[in-house]
C-alpha cells in the first residue's frame, strides 16, 4: 500500500473535507491505484532538470502589465449576491470567537 | 431536421447578407429544435432564449442599416458551463454551483457576442471539467449523439456534443489534458486547443490554471479557425494572456501543403486500438499524397505524460477549488454548526466523487514530505516533455497522431476504474502540458461506425500551419 486510511483522513484534514467512512476506505484504494502508476516517473532522472511551473513565451518584462487607471469595481450587491448567507453587505458565517 | 443542417458560419453570412432568413428566425428555430432535441442527449443545461434572442436582433438591427454585423454574425453557438455568463446560469456541472448566476462575462463570451455570435444555451460537461467521458456532471451524464449508448468524451462532452446534433453550428469548450480534442474525436467533429495564453482565460472557473485553456468546437476547419480568431489575443483581464499578434488564420486554409515537413511520432502507435491506428495512417497517406513530407520523429518522454499531468493538475486544483467553502458560493451544508463544519460538510456535500480524489492527490502531493517527490519531480518531467516537442520541432513543421487510443466507449464501462479512464488521455495530455496549439480533425470511421480523430500539433502560436495541414487533409478527405 502507498497510501493508509489513517493517511487519507490527514490529507482530507489538510483539504477540508469531511469523508465519510465508505469514502475513505474508497478514497484509499484509489489513490493507491494512481500513486502506483505515478511511481513511473521515478524511472527518470531529473537531477539536471529545472521544474517547469509555467508554460513561458519571450516578452518585454512589463508585458503582463495593464495600464493602471481607475474603473468600476463589482458592485457590493453584485459581490455578495450569491453568497448563501449575507448580512448588511457582508459575508455570514457561524461564529469563530466566543465572547 | 434541424435548422442549422448544412450551415456553416460563412453561409449562415450569406443567407443574412441576402435576406434569405433573419437572425431572430434562425435563433428561435434553433431554440425550438434545441429544446425538442435536447432530452436524447441532455448535452444542454440550460438555453437561454432571451439572450439568444437579444443578440439576434441587434445583428438583425445592424444589416437593416447597412452596417457591418460582426464575424459571427447570426451564428446559433454554445458555451461549456465552467466558462462565465453574466446573469446566465453557470454551474460548472457541479450540485455546488447549481444556482450560480455570474456577476460578469467571460472575455471570450464578450468577444463572441460583440462578433454576433448568438447564444444559444451553456453545455454540460463533467464537474468542473474533471473527467474524459462527460459521466461526472452533477446533472446526468451527455449521450454521444452518434451512437446514444456510448460516452461523447469529456471533459466538454456538451459542447462537442450540441454541434454534433447540430443545435449549435460551433461551441465553446475547455481543455486541461484533452478535453477538447478527444470529445471532438469522439463525437466526429473538429476541436482545437490554442496556445497556452492565446486565449484569455479571464472567467473560465479555474481547475489547473497553469494547463486551462478556452478553445473552439466546430464541423469544420473553417469555423473553428474564424472562431479563435474572435475570441484569440491579448486581455488585460488574464496577466498570462499572450501579447502576440493574431495572424488571419483562414488566410492559410489553401488546401496547400506541399513541403510541409509533418512529423509522425512512434511513440503514440503503441497500444493503439488497430482500427483507430489504420484511420490515422489512411490520413497520412492523403498528407503524403497531397505532397507532405512523412518523418519519423521521437517523443521519449510520452509514456511518463500520464503521471506528471495527474500531480501537476490535482495539486493546481486542490487549491483553486479551495474557494468553495460554503462562504461565497451559493451553497452551505444545512447541518453544519461550527465554522470548520461549515468548510468540511459543505464541500463532502457538494463535490462528486472525481472531484475529491483530485482535491485528494492535489493535497497529498503537495503536502510536507512528499512535495519534491511528487510535486517538483512532475515539473522537472513537464519540462522533458515539454523539451521532446522543441526537439522534434527542429525537424518538422508539424506533428500527426492520433487522439485517442481507442473510439467512444459505452457509458459505464470506466467509471469505477480512475486508471483506466486517466489512461484513456495519453495522447492528448503531452500537447497540454507543453502548452503548444493542437486539434482534432475527423479522420473517417471504425467498423462499428463510430468516429475517429486525426491530432495535428504545431510549434507554439503557430495555429496557422496547423489549420492550414487540417484543412488541406479535410478538402482531400471529403
Amino acid at each position: 500500500m502507498k497510501i493508509t486510511e489513517q493517511e487519507v483522513r490527514r490529507v482530507a484534514d489538510l483539504a477540508n473535507l469531511a469523508l465519510r467512512e465508505d469514502e475513505v476506505a474508497r478514497m484509499a484504494h484509489d489513490l493507491d491505484e494512481i500513486l502506483k502508476h505515478i511511481d513511473k516517473l521515478n524511472e527518470l532522472d531529473t537531477s539536471n532538470v529545472e521544474p517547469m511551473a509555467q508554460v513561458l513565451f519571450d516578452a518585454e518584462k512589463t508585458a503582463t502589465l495593464r495600464e493602471d487607471r481607475e474603473r468600476t469595481p463589482l458592485s457590493n450587491a453584485d459581490a455578495v449576491a450569491n453568497a448563501p448567507v449575507t448580512s448588511g453587505g457582508y459575508y455570514k458565517v457561524p461564529r469563530v470567537i466566543e465572547r | 431536421m434541424s435548422p442549422l443542417h448544412g450551415l456553416t458560419i460563412d453561409s449562415i453570412r450569406s443567407g443574412l447578407l441576402e435576406k434569405k432568413f433573419s437572425a431572430e428566425e434562425l435563433a428561435k428555430q434553433t431554440l425550438a429544435y434545441a429544446e425538442a432535441e435536447n432530452p436524447k442527449t441532455n448535452a444542454y443545461l440550460t438555453l437561454s432564449s432571451e439572450r439568444a434572442l437579444k443578440t439576434a436582433r441587434e445583428v438583425d438591427a445592424k444589416i437593416a442599416k447597412g452596417e457591418d454585423p460582426g464575424a459571427l454574425a447570426g451564428v446559433p453557438l454554445a458555451v461549456k458551463d465552467v466558462i462565465l455568463t453574466r446573469g446566465l446560469r453557470t454551474t460548472c456541472a457541479s450540485k455546488l454551483l447549481a444556482n450560480y448566476i455570474p456577476p460578469y462575462d467571460a472575455t471570450a463570451v464578450i468577444r463572441l457576442e460583440q462578433a454576433g455570435g448568438v447564444i444559444v444555451g451553456k453545455t454540460n460537461c463533467d464537474e468542473f471539467a474533471m473527467g474524459s467521458s462527460n459521466e461526472n456532471s452533477a446533472f446526468g451524464p451527455v449521450r454521444n449523439p452518434v451512437a446514444l449508448d456510448r460516452v461523447p468524451g469529456g471533459s466538454s462532452g456538451g459542447s462537442a456534443a450540441v454541434v454534433a446534433q447540430d443545435t449549435a453550428v460551433v461551441s465553446l469548450g475547455s481543455d486541461t489534458g484533452g478535453s477538447i480534442r478527444q470529445p471532438a474525436s469522439f463525437c466526429g467533429i473538429t476541436g482545437v486547443t490554442p496556445t497556452y495564453g492565446r486565449v484569455s482565460r479571464y472567467g473560465l472557473t479555474a481547475f489547473a490554471s497553469s494547463l486551462d485553456h478556452i478553445g473552439p468546437f466546430g464541423k469544420t476547419t473553417r469555423d473553428a479557425a474564424t472562431l479563435l480568431q474572435v475570441i484569440a489575443g491579448r486581455d488585460e483581464m488574464d496577466a498570462t494572456s499572450a501579447a502576440a499578434p493574431v495572424p488571419d488564420y483562414t488566410a492559410a486554409l489553401d488546401g496547400n501543403v506541399k513541403g510541409v515537413k509533418i512529423g509522425l511520432p512512434s511513440e503514440y502507435f503503441d497500444g493503439l486500438a488497430s482500427d483507430t491506428g489504420d484511420r490515422v495512417m489512411a490520413a497520412v497517406e492523403v498528407l503524403r499524397k497531397l505532397g507532405a513530407e512523412i518523418v519519423d520523429i521521437h517523443l521519449p518522454h510520452t509514456a511518463y505524460a500520464i503521471a506528471a499531468y495527474y500531480i501537476v493538475c490535482t495539486a493546481e486544483a486542490s487549491a483553486n477549488l479551495a474557494r468553495y467553502d460554503g462562504v461565497r458560493y451559493t451553497t452551505r451544508s444545512a447541518e453544519a454548526h461550527t465554522l470548520a463544519e461549515m468548510y468540511r460538510m459543505t464541500r463532502d456535500e457538494g463535490f462528486g466523487d472525481e472531484c475529491k480524489r483530485r482535491i485528494m492527490l492535489g493535497a497529498y502531493v503537495l503536502s510536507t514530505g512528499y512535495y519534491d517527490a511528487y510535486y517538483l519531480k512532475a515539473q522537472r518531467v513537464r519540462n522533458l516533455i515539454t523539451r521532446d516537442f522543441t526537439q522534434a520541432f527542429e525537424q518538422v513543421n508539424a506533428i500527426v497522431a492520433p487522439v485517442s487510443p481507442f473510439p467512444a466507449f459505452k457509458i459505464g464501462e470506466k467509471v469505477n476504474d480512475p486508471v483506466a479512464m486517466y489512461l484513456s488521455d495519453i495522447y492528448t495530455i503531452t500537447g497540454s502540458l507543453a502548452g503548444i496549439p493542437c486539434m482534432s480533425v475527423p479522420c473517417g470511421r471504425t467498423r462499428e461506425n463510430l468516429p475517429v480523430g486525426l491530432q495535428i500539433l504545431t510549434r507554439h502560436f503557430d495555429e496557422t500551419t496547423m489549420f492550414r495541414v487540417a484543412h488541406a487533409y479535410e478538402m482531400a478527405a471529403n
